[in-house]
């Protein structure tokens, strides 16, 4: 257990002491919250779905959960690169704790960088409509920070190097983000692109804070965690499998 | 104490470690010498469980390091030839996790940890991250990481690359000092043929995967009938210089530190 925290510490270390990282990873929700959502904002009222800030707010908090969260499982890259991996596998410690101890401390910081998020989306003007149910979105948040960096830790043992880096940005997290109904309503969608949005993990965490924040949902909010739960436990597997493997 | 029997490593259709059978008993030194790209690294890897062997055996203390992992981890300790550090982090909080990971008790963790950052003179600069560390302190670093916990066998790969001759005097009395008063079996690389002559029980030479010679240094003369086991290691291996095809990794390093300058 002391190896699973310890390497847990180590990444709220890292991650306390990059500021500019830290800073540098805000750009991209401010652009989609600010710029999307006062700027699609009177279409989307025109066309009589309310307030698109407070449609968009959980999509770009779920979309900072979910870069957050594959790049930590990424991180395996530089620490490849960089040696510390080595260090690591050969201590005598199941690679299980190793995997699991990246993967929480990947999983908090992803959650922290969602809270923070929320919290510019709260000055920015979202207001949650019920109070009493808000918290869970913390619990989604959570949800979505597993089966993300389980599912960067599963590409991160498979890659040798960086240069299947942008492969998988623009191929993979991209197509997640913007399939996932984070910038536009799930329902009366074509039937190809409906189908696609089902399968993307990403929006059941998304529709599960709408549904605590906002009270409206595609999916309802048992069936997301339930989806959610079931993906992240599968692979949670896949990169516990995928890590073991790893020779260098 | 470490039994190595028809070891094979192909990468493709390049062999890298070709039918290398040795022993080393308990409490002995032994160096494995040989010039680039001619296998070292790769068996150390394959002892230290970091790579499957093509074929033949390997036993570290009685156990296969493939099926019982976890069991020969416990026992070895390895100062690696390329960097492994998280240069994010200071050189206390380095050894700390070293410590956790190799289950050392705090107290003991603590109180070795102080010994081995003053013997290699980096206590002064404990809290500074290592990244901020010149290259000869990182290696002093990754060098005292190694004895914080105190294993049956410690694998040393180049250990002196890199360090003046202060530091490398420093390190060999402290291998010396380990494998005397712990019965530490020592497994150590090195291009220094005057070290290995120094401290080594026996050494190995091994050149294009394949081990050309192995006993005593003595014997190492004899059979080459030189002074010196320099000039024995030339005998053996011959004075081409070696190509050694860049990895991905040290692609990518180069590739980090072309960024990092910027």
């Amino acid at each position: 257990m002391s190896a699973i925290y310890i390497l847990w510490l180590r990444e709220m270390k890292r991650y306390s002491r990059s500021r500019v990282q830290l800073v540098a990873s805000f750009g991209q929700p401010m652009l989609y919250l600010l710029v999307l959502g006062f700027g699609l904002g009177p279409v989307f009222q025109r066309a009589g779905n309310g307030s698109y800030l407070q449609f968009v707010a959980p999509g770009v908090i779920g979309m900072t959960v979910l870069f957050s969260s594959i790049f930590s499982g990424l991180a395996l890259l530089f620490d490849r690169q960089f040696g510390f991996l080595k260090e690591t596998l050969v201590a005598p410690v199941p690679r299980l704790q190793i995997m699991a101890g990246r993967t929480l401390g990947g999983a908090t910081v992803a959650v922290i960088q969602g809270l923070l998020v929320s919290l510019i989306c709260v000055i920015a003007g979202f207001r949650p409509v019920h109070l009493a149910t808000a918290p869970l979105a913390l619990a989604f948040m959570m949800l979505i920070a597993v089966v993300f960096c389980a599912l960067g830790v599963a590409i991160g043992s498979s890659l040798q190097d960086m240069q299947g880096f942008q492969l998988i940005m623009n191929f993979m997290v991209m197509p997640i983000f913007f399939l996932s109904g984070a910038l536009f309503p799930l329902s009366g969608l074509p039937k190809v692109l409906a189908l696609a949005t089902a399968i993307d993990p990403l929006s059941y965490g998304i529709d599960g804070m709408r549904a605590v924040l906002l009270g409206v949902t595609h999916f309802g909010a048992v069936a997301d965690a339930v989806v959610l739960a079931a993906v992240g436990a599968v692979l949670l597997v896949l990169g516990a499998y995928r890590f073991s493997k790893i020779e260098i | 104490m470490i039994r190595v029997r028809n070891l094979v490593k192909s990468f493709g259709s390049f062999t890298a470690v070709n039918d290398v059978s040795f022993d080393v008993a308990e409490g002995e030194i032994f160096a494995f010498l040989g010039p680039n790209g001619a296998g070292k690294t790769t068996t150390i890897k394959m002892l230290t469980t970091l790579l499957k062997p093509t074929s033949g055996g390997i036993e570290l203390d009685g156990l296969d390091p493939q099926t019982k992992q976890n069991e020969a981890r416990k026992r070895f300790g390895i100062v690696f030839q390329d960097p492994s550090l998280d240069i994010e982090l200071s050189a206390a909080e380095n050894m700390e996790i070293h410590g956790v990971l190799y289950h050392v008790p705090r107290a003991q963790r603590r109180q070795r940890s102080e010994e081995l950052l003053k013997l290699f003179e980096l206590w002064d600069r404990r809290r500074e991250p290592v990244k901020k560390f010149s290259g000869g302190m990182k290696r002093r670093l990754e060098i005292a990481r190694g004895f914080l916990h105190t294993p049956k066998i410690l694998f040393l790969d180049e250990p002196t690359l890199g360090l003046d001759p202060q530091s490398r005097n420093q390190l060999w009395s402290h291998v010396k000092k380990v494998n005397e008063a712990e019965r530490v079996t020592v497994f150590l690389t090195t291009h220094y043929m005057d070290e290995a002559d120094r401290v080594a029980h026996r050494v190995g030479v091994i050149d294009h995967g394949k081990l050309v010679a192995q006993g005593t240094p003595t014997e190492i003369k004899q059979q080459t009938g030189k002074e010196s086991l320099e000039e024995a290691f030339l005998v053996l291996t011959g004075s081409t210089i070696r190509e050694e095809s860049a990895g991905s990794s040290d692609q990518l390093r180069q590739f980090a530190r072309m960024w990092s300058k910027r």
